[in-house]
C-alpha cells in the first residue's frame, strides 16, 4: 500500500458526486474520443473541483494523457480525433462552435512532459503570452517576470540572468520556467501532463512542491504514472484503464480504500 | 583475404578514397585558376629577341612571353616551315606579345625556339599600357611638352612620372566630368523629354507648361555647354605632354601622353617592387571597368552586377520560398494533391536552366515587362523601358531557378522543429499564424539559410538563362548611380560568368583573353565563395540563438 502524504491532508475531502456550482471548475459529461475508428475514450464524466490538485493515474495507454488533452482542446491538432460529449468549464461547454480556442488555451494553460522553453531568453520565455495579447508596457511584464518566476520557485536562481538562453538552465530550471511561462497569463486551470517524468529527484520534489502551493490560485490537474507522486500531491484521483474511468476518488480513500478491484490491482503494482 | 573483405577495411579505404579524390579536384581547381589567373598580373619580363625567320632573314622582336608549346616537329613542316639542320622529333615554339599594334598584323606572334638567334632582357625595356591599342614595347627616349623635349640628363624617369601623374589627373577629372555631370545632365534632359511626351499624350501641354520646359531645358543645355567647354578644356591641357619610344624597328615613335595609363619597366624591378606591382594590377582588375572590348582593363562593372544580382535574387526568392514552404508544411493538407505539388517542386530543379531563360523572356520581359511599359512608361514608348531585358527580369528568373532550393530546405527545416515547442505556444494561447511566425520561423531560420546558400551559390554560377534575360557584354552604366532613383532595375547589366564567356569566345583577340579567362573565373570562384561564407557566417550565428535541446 501506497503512504499518503501526511502534509497533504489539509485538504478536506469532498463529495466529488456532489459538488457545488461554486466548487466546480470543469465538469467532463459523457466524453467519448475516437482516433478514426478506434475509441480512446470511453464515456467519462466527472467534476474537477476548484483549487484542488486532481491527479490521473493509471497504467501506459490508459488514456490518461489524452483526457488532459482535451481539457484545453489540445486534441484538435490531431487531425483524426473526434470527440462525442461535452466538457464543462464554469457551464460553458468549450467544445461549442464559438469558443475561441485560443482564448480557452489562455484560460487553461498546459506544462508538458519535456520541457519545452523556447530558443529565446528566460525573460522572452515569460512574457511569450503576455506579448500576444499585446502588452507592450515594460514595467507591467517586469512585474509579470518577476511575479511568475517567484510563483515556480525559480526567481533567485535566474534573477541576474534574466536574458540568458533558456536552454543554458538545467532540465528541472526548465520545466519551472515552463510553469512561469504558464502562470504569467493567470490562467485559472493548470493542467501538468507528467511533468516531472524526465526530471531527477531533487527537481521532482522541488516540482512537487512547487505544485502544491500552486493550487491555492490555480485549480491543477496532474496526470502521472507515478503514484507516490499522484498520493503525495494530489488531494483527489482519477484512476483509469483501458480508457475508462474506473474509480474517482479523494486521494486518501482510492490509495487506502480503493473501492474497485481493478484499483486495488493497479496500486498494489499487480498490473500496470 | 576473406577475412580483410569482412573486416569492413576494404568499405573504410574506398569511402575515404573517394573523399580524397573529391577533395583533390576540387583543390586541383581552384590553384589551377589561381595559378594561371594570378600569375597574369605579376609583371613578366620583357624580351629583346633576335629572330630568323625561314628565309634566314633576322629581325629584333620586343614583348612578354606569355606561353610556350612543346610540338611535333611533323606540324611545323605541315605549315609549310622546315627547320635545317634540327634533327629533334619534337620542338618548341613560344608565344610572345609584341604588342605595338599601329606597326605589326597581329600584337601576338609565335616564335619557335630553335629560330631565335638571341634572347636577352636589357634593363630599360618600357612596357606602355594604352587606353588605345594595346601594349606598347620599347626604350623610352624622351618626354616632349607641346614638341619641345622637357628632359635634361638623366631625369628622365622622374619627369616621366611626374608627366604621367600629371595627365592621370586630368583624365581622371575629365573622366568624372563625363560619367557624373554631363551624365546626369543628358539624364534630366532625356527626363525632360519624356515628361514633354507624357504632357502631349495627355493632351495638357499648355502654353505655360511648354514655356517652362523650354526654359529647364534651355538652362540644362547652358550647363552642358559650360561642362562641355571645361571638359575640352581639360582634355587639350592632357594633350600638352608626349613621350617617345623607341621601338622594335629602331624608330622613334611619339605616343600621346593622354592616351598612356602607364609606363613600367619590369626588367628594372626588384621581387619587392614586382610584388607590389602586382597587388596594384589585381587592385585595378576589380576596381576598373573594362577597356578594349573587354581584352583589357578590370571586371568592376561585372562583379558588381553579379553581386548586385544575386542580392536582389535572395531579396526576392526568400520570402517567395519561405511562404510557400510555410503553406505546404503548415496549411495544406496531407494529401495526394500537396504530395504531388511537392514533387512538382522538387522536380522544378531538374529543369535545364536555359528554359528558365526562355520563359523569363517570354513571360517577365515581353508579357509583365511589355505591359508595365504600356500603362506606366506610355511617353517612352517605342523604345522600352521594362519590357526589354534587365537586371530586374534576370533577378526574377534566376529566384525562379532557385525556388524549388529554398522551398525543399525550408520545408526540411520546419519538419525538424520539435512538436513539443509548437505545443507549448500553443497552450500559452497562441494562434497557430502567432506560433508560426513567432516561434517556428525564427527556429527555421537556420535551414532557410542553408536553403539560401544553395541558392545563391547555383545563381551566382548560372549563365545561360541570364543571357536571354539581361546580361550584356558591356553596360554603359551600373543598375545603381546617382541620378533618381538610384536603382535603375529596369538597367542591363555585366555579370562574371556571362564576361568569361564572352573573354574567352566572342573576344577580337584569344591569346590575349586566355589569362583573363583564368582570372575573371577565379574571381567569379573567389565571389559566390565570398557570398556563401557570409551566409553561412549569418546561419551559423542563427544557429546559435536558436539551439534547442536536441540540436
Amino acid at each position: 500500500m501506497i503512504s499518503v502524504n501526511p502534509t497533504n491532508s489539509s485538504a478536506e475531502p469532498l463529495d466529488l458526486e456532489n459538488l457545488t456550482q461554486e466548487q466546480t471548475t470543469l465538469e467532463i459529461k459523457n466524453l467519448d474520443l475516437f482516433y478514426g475508428e478506434a475509441q480512446a475514450l470511453h464515456d467519462i464524466s466527472m467534476k474537477i473541483p476548484k483549487n484542488r490538485v486532481t491527479a490521473f493515474i493509471g497504467p501506459s495507454g490508459c488514456g490518461k494523457s489524452t483526457l488532459l488533452r482535451c481539457i484545453n482542446r489540445m486534441n484538435d491538432l490531431v487531425e483524426i480525433c473526434r470527440i462525442d460529449g461535452e466538457i464543462l468549464l464554469h457551464d460553458k461547454n468549450i467544445y461549442e462552435r464559438d469558443v475561441d480556442v485560443a482564448a480557452l488555451r489562455r484560460r487553461i494553460g498546459m506544462v508538458f512532459q519535456r520541457p519545452n522553453p523556447f530558443p529565446k531568453s528566460i525573460y522572452e520565455n515569460v512574457v511569450y503570452g503576455l506579448r500576444l495579447q499585446g502588452v507592450k508596457d515594460r514595467r507591467v511584464l517586469d512585474e509579470a517576470v518577476e511575479r511568475s518566476l517567484k510563483g515556480a520557485a525559480l526567481w533567485d536562481e535566474v534573477k541576474d540572468r534574466l536574458n540568458e538562453n533558456a536552454f543554458s538552465l538545467s532540465g528541472g530550471q526548465q520545466q519551472r520556467l515552463v510553469i512561469a511561462r504558464s502562470i504569467a497569463i493567470e490562467p485559472e486551470v493548470l493542467l501538468l501532463d507528467e511533468p516531472t517524468s524526465a526530471l531527477d529527484p531533487i527537481s521532482t520534489l522541488t516540482i512537487e512542491e512547487l505544485i502544491t502551493e500552486l493550487k491555492e490560485k490555480y485549480t491543477v490537474v496532474i496526470v502521472t504514472h507515478n503514484m507516490q507522486q499522484a498520493a503525495r500531491v494530489s488531494d483527489q484521483t482519477a484512476f483509469m484503464y483501458m480508457g475508462k474511468l474506473i474509480e474517482y476518488a479523494d486521494t486518501n480513500a482510492l490509495f487506502t480504500t480503493p473501492a474497485q478491484k481493478q484499483t486495488e490491482d493497479y496500486i498494489t503494482g499487480r498490473y500496470g | 583475404m576473406k577475412n580483410w573483405f569482412a573486416s569492413g577495411k576494404p568499405w573504410i579505404w574506398m569511402t575515404a578514397g573517394s573523399v580524397s579524390i573529391s577533395l583533390i579536384a576540387v583543390l586541383g581547381l581552384v590553384m589551377m585558376i589561381a595559378w594561371k589567373g594570378l600569375s597574369f598580373f605579376w609583371p613578366a619580363q620583357l624580351h629583346e629577341m633576335q629572330v630568323a625567320n625561314t628565309d634566314g632573314e633576322v629581325s629584333t622582336l620586343i614583348g612578354e612571353i606569355y606561353d610556350s608549346e612543346n610540338i611535333p616537329l611533323s606540324r611545323l613542316s605541315e605549315a609549310g616551315i622546315t627547320l635545317e639542320g634540327y634533327h629533334e622529333d619534337r620542338v618548341t615554339r613560344l608565344l610572345m606579345k609584341i604588342g605595338n599594334r599601329e606597326y605589326v598584323p597581329l600584337d601576338f606572334t609565335w616564335i619557335i625556339k630553335p629560330l631565335i638567334k638571341s634572347d636577352k632582357t636589357p634593363d630599360g625595356l618600357a612596357k606602355v599600357e594604352r587606353s588605345k591599342d594595346g601594349n606598347f614595347y620599347g626604350y623610352v627616349e624622351d618626354v616632349l611638352e607641346n614638341g619641345q623635349s622637357v628632359v635634361n640628363d638623366g631625369n628622365l624617369r622622374a619627369v616621366l612620372a611626374k608627366r604621367i601623374a600629371r595627365v592621370q589627373a586630368l583624365n581622371e577629372q575629365a573622366h568624372e566630368l563625363q560619367t557624373d555631370e554631363i551624365g546626369s545632365i543628358n539624364y534630366e534632359l532625356n527626363e525632360l523629354r519624356l515628361t514633354q511626351r507624357r504632357l502631349e499624350m495627355n493632351n495638357e501641354l499648355t502654353d505655360a507648361a511648354l514655356a517652362e520646359l523650354e526654359h529647364k531645358r534651355e538652362q540644362l543645355h547652358q550647363r552642358y555647354q559650360e561642362l562641355e567647354d571645361k571638359l575640352f578644356e581639360l582634355r587639350d591641357r592632357a594633350k600638352r605632354d608626349a613621350v617617345v619610344i623607341r621601338d622594335f624597328r629602331n624608330k622613334e615613335v611619339t605616343l600621346p601622353m593622354y592616351e598612356v595609363i602607364a609606363i613600367t619597366f619590369p626588367n628594372d624591378m626588384n621581387v619587392l617592387e614586382k610584388a607590389g606591382h602586382f597587388l596594384a594590377q589585381i587592385w585595378g582588375f576589380v576596381s576598373e571597368p573594362p577597356r578594349e572590348a573587354n581584352t583589357e582593363g578590370g571586371v568592376f562593372p561585372a562583379i558588381f552586377g553579379t553581386v548586385f544580382m544575386v542580392l536582389l535574387m535572395s531579396i526576392i526568392v526568400t520570402p517567395f520560398g519561405v511562404v510557400a514552404a510555410i503553406y505546404l508544411h503548415e496549411y495544406a493538407g496531407k494529401n495526394a494533391i500537396t504530395k504531388m505539388i511537392r514533387i512538382a517542386v522538387i522536380n522544378l530543379a531538374g529543369v535545364p536552366s536555359i528554359v528558365y531563360g526562355v520563359f523569363g523572356l517570354g513571360f517577365f520581359v515581353y508579357m509583365v515587362g511589355g505591359s508595365i511599359d504600356q500603362v506606366f512608361y506610355p511617353e517612352a514608348l517605342p523604345s522600352p523601358t521594362f519590357g526589354t531585358p534587365g537586371v530586374l527580369w534576370s533577378a526574377i528568373t534566376l529566384a525562379i531557378l532557385t525556388l524549388p532550393v529554398v522551398i525543399v530546405s525550408t520545408e526540411e527545416g520546419l519538419s525538424r522543429i520539435p512538436s513539443s515547442v509548437r505545443e507549448g505556444s500553443l497552450a500559452l494561447g497562441a494562434t497557430k499564424a502567432e506560433t508560426i511566425w513567432r516561434i517556428i520561423v525564427p527556429m527555421a531560420s537556420p535551414a532557410i539559410m542553408t536553403g539560401l546558400i544553395l541558392a545563391v551559390a547555383r545563381a551566382a554560377g548560372e549563365v545561360a538563362p541570364l543571357m536571354l534575360v539581361g546580361v550584356v557584354k558591356s553596360a554603359p552604366t551600373l543598375p545603381v548611380d546617382g541620378n533618381f532613383p538610384y536603382l535603375h532595375l529596369d538597367r542591363k547589366f555585366m555579370h562574371l560568368g556571362f564576361h568569361i564567356y564572352d573573354v574567352g569566345f566572342q573576344s577580337p583577340n584569344v591569346e590575349a583573353a586566355r589569362p583573363l579567362v583564368y582570372a575573371t573565373s577565379f574571381l567569379l570562384v573567389t565571389v559566390i565563395v565570398g557570398l556563401n561564407l557570409t551566409a553561412i557566417g549569418v546561419r551559423n550565428h542563427l544557429r546559435e540563438k536558436f539551439r534547442t535541446l536536441d540540436q
